[in-house]
């Protein structure tokens, strides 16, 4: 029983660890949860708890910030093994500080609970400052921003050399690009996604930016057919002045014959 | 093999051809000759410039040398002695150096004289320098060349009055325009983004001329040297920018709205820029405008991609361009549009044509005959399409162009790995490396 209870938790986070290496873009594995206290449901009988949760403290300082600076969260809890804090900080332990960077007033509150009765107290952190200008990133309902998730949400459509007709894997990269491309329009509604077309190293460089031209021109006509709105999509021919890889083989120029997809002014 | 080296000496005597008409009563009587003049060149010595001599011989005899134009008849085989004033020349002398007979004669078998000396006279140097046919027993009848020159007092100085003296030669010698002044100009990465660059001909004074951290390349010259014009990333999608070359300033030009205006080249009155453009949609176009960008005009309706385009230095009405369909190729084309015609055989891929000066020969890289994506640098008879190859099996070599004299060519080439900036005489020999530092690329030949 207690084996088993051990090993649990080992196998998912390890489970974790390796779908994280896997996926070739996704972002750095988020750091693991502290494991003592999170990954306890049930106290242990031996803790013994007699009396009901009490917070001793539960401060900000400085009570007021102005934007982008850090203030101190400062709590002491006692008889709770349950604790958290809202506002993404999560479960806490018993007593500790974290530093954060409220964008604006934030009001945090801590949670202690405790089979023989519950305990919340609350702090107040002003921030003060102008407000932030518009920007393209106004609290993505998916996390990530417009860059990483144009990077990892969106596949390239690749070429045959000296070509810019769509093969059949370009057609099923776009046709599966289309989802997250009007997810991420409709995340970032200002922005606009940049249609880069690459060549590889073989012929003029000045030729290759008008074949660089043509190959985000069709990506982009395609993805128009397929309903994109074509004020959304820009088209910018590198030519083969940006190769991804530079040796002198076909595999390598395969990989530079491309659309790719990035995040436009 | 014969026909490739018939070929040869059918463009080398129409390049000599164009240097005709430039020419002077020596050339006429060079040609009758049936060779290039051989030229023995004194160690010139210099009266409290002696410090300065070592720079100034061997910039007289590198720039002679490296004209093409003469046999350059080896030092060794001189006279102990040489005359350095016309007054000491004697009628005969034994072979000791004073006559013009002891140069005529075998070893040396030279059919000119150069010598001279230098003196430093107020703080300046002065070159006396002359060049005498040794054939001619008359001084008077003999003396093709009898010039004074002042320079510094310095090594600079010495090799600019050596670069203006061998200038003075080549042009005697029918040597149509002069390297003297002229600059390459260029695109490099070595300050961390691709700007433009400028140095002189030889190499010298490498400098940088935009800063615009971005790629910026392709550029093209104005034929008067004052303008340069050439692509950029700078605001964003490739579009042409000018600038001036000495002051380095930009130019006022208007880009049409367009996802890409790219590989601009001056018209030879340099009033007009002809360059590539989306403007329309579908492929890039060959469009004309004034240098400032203003009254556009498409020139071409192609179901193609169609890039550098390239006005007849001779016929304003026609032009080279890279194009469709299938791979890269050189056509001739129409300035309305019509006439469209391929120039190369349809063979490889073929780019960068760049005209000789005479209207009549292109140079241009292709890689007919070889792998795929290794270039090498040819010259056409753009009347007979014969064709000579420079370049042989050493990396790409791309972007030829020629300088004023229409004797040399400037080119770029991975042969020592990176991309670098070499020249060559139009034959192929004299190679020249004048890059090193980082990549270098699309160079260009402007008389200044």
């Amino acid at each position: 029983m207690k084996n088993k209870r051990t090993l649990l938790p080992a196998l998912a986070l390890a489970t974790i660890v390796l779908a994280a290496g896997c996926g070739k873009k996704a972002p750095a594995p988020p750091p693991p949860p502290p494991a003592p206290v999170a990954s306890n449901p049930a106290p242990e009988p031996s803790e013994r708890i007699t009396q009901r949760a009490v917070i001793s403290q539960f401060t900000i300082e400085p009570a007021t910030i102005e934007r982008g600076q850090t203030a101190v969260l400062r709590w002491t809890v006692a008889n709770s093994t349950d604790i958290a804090i809202n506002n993404g900080i999560g479960t806490v332990p018993g007593s500790g500080t974290r530093n954060i960077i409220p964008a604006e007033t934030t009001t945090y509150t801590i949670t202690a609970n405790s089979p023989l009765g519950n305990a919340t107290a609350t702090a107040t952190v002003t921030v003060t400052g102008p407000p932030p200008p518009p920007t393209r990133t106004p609290a993505p309902r998916s996390t990530g921003t417009l860059e990483s998730r144009v990077l990892s949400d969106l596949r390239d459509a690749y070429f045959d050399y000296d070509s810019n007709n769509i093969r059949e894997d370009a057609r099923a990269a776009l046709l599966g690009d289309l989802d997250a491309l009007k997810r991420i329009l409709t995340d970032f509604p200002n922005a606009a996604i940049a249609i880069e077309g690459h060549c590889d190293e073989r012929g003029s460089a000045e030729y290759n930016l008008g074949l660089g031209d043509r190959r985000s021109t069709s990506a982009r006509d395609f993805l128009v057919q397929q309903g994109i709105p074509a004020d959304k999509l820009k088209t910018i021919s590198y030519g083969k002045e940006r190769p991804v890889c530079t040796e002198a083989s076909e595999e390598c120029w395969q990989k530079n014959r491309r659309a790719h997809f990035a995040a436009g002014q | 093999m014969t026909r490739r080296i018939s070929l040869f000496f059918t463009i080398l005597a129409a390049l000599s051809g164009a240097a005709l008409l430039f020419a002077q009563d020596i050339t006429t009587f060079i040609t009758q000759m049936g060779g290039k003049p051989a030229l023995a060149v004194v160690d010139f010595r210099g009266s409290g410039s002696q410090p300065y001599m070592a720079a100034f011989n061997a910039t007289l005899f590198s720039d002679l040398q490296g004209s093409g134009l003469f046999d350059m008849r080896a030092k060794s085989l001189y006279p102990l002695d040489n005359p350095q004033r016309p007054e000491d020349l004697r009628p005969t002398d034994n072979n000791q150096g004073f006559a013009l007979s002891d140069w005529a004669g075998a070893p040396v078998n030279a059919s000119h004289l150069v010598f001279g000396y230098t003196a430093a006279a107020n703080g300046v140097l002065a070159l006396y320098g002359n060049v005498y046919d040794t054939r001619q027993t008359n001084p008077q009848a003999a003396q093709l060349l009898a010039q004074r020159y002042a320079g510094t007092l310095d090594d600079a100085g010495a090799i600019r009055v050596a670069h203006q003296f061998a200038s003075d030669i080549i042009q005697k010698f029918g040597g149509a325009g002069s390297l003297l002044g002229s600059r390459i100009y260029f695109t490099s990465n070595r300050s961390g983004a691709e700007e433009i660059w400028a140095m002189d001909w030889d190499g010298n004074n490498q400098t940088q001329l935009t800063s615009l951290k971005s790629i910026s390349i392709m550029p093209c010259i104005s034929p008067d040297g004052s303008r340069l014009a050439f692509t950029t990333y700078a605001k964003g999608t490739p579009s042409i920018m000018v600038i001036d070359t000495q002051t380095k300033r930009v130019v006022p030009f208007y880009n049409q709205q367009a996802s890409m205006n790219a590989t601009p080249s001056f018209t030879p009155d340099g009033k007009q820029l002809y360059y590539a453009s989306t403007a329309a949609g579908g492929s890039a176009q060959i469009y004309a405008v004034t240098a400032t960008g203003q009254d556009f005009r498409r020139i071409s309706h192609r179901d193609a991609i169609e890039v550098e385009p390239k006005i007849n230095p001779k016929n304003p009405n026609m032009m080279l361009l890279v194009s469709g369909p299938g791979h890269q190729q050189i056509y001739q084309m129409n300035t309305d549009g019509a006439g469209v015609e391929r120039v190369t055989n349809g063979e490889g891929e073929a780019s960068n044509p760049a005209w000789h000066p005479d209207g009549q020969h292109l140079a241009f890289s292709w890689t007919s005959g070889i792998a795929k994506g290794d270039f090498n640098v040819f010259v056409m008879d753009i009347g007979s399409r014969q064709y000579i190859q420079l370049t042989h099996n050493e990396g790409r070599n791309e972007n030829p162009n020629w300088g004023p004299d229409g004797r040399h060519l400037v080119f770029a080439s991975t042969r020592a790995g990176k991309s670098q900036i070499y020249t060559m005489l139009a034959d192929g020999s004299q190679v020249k490396q004048l890059t090193m530092q980082g990549t270098n690329r699309f160079p260009v030949w402007g008389i200044k």
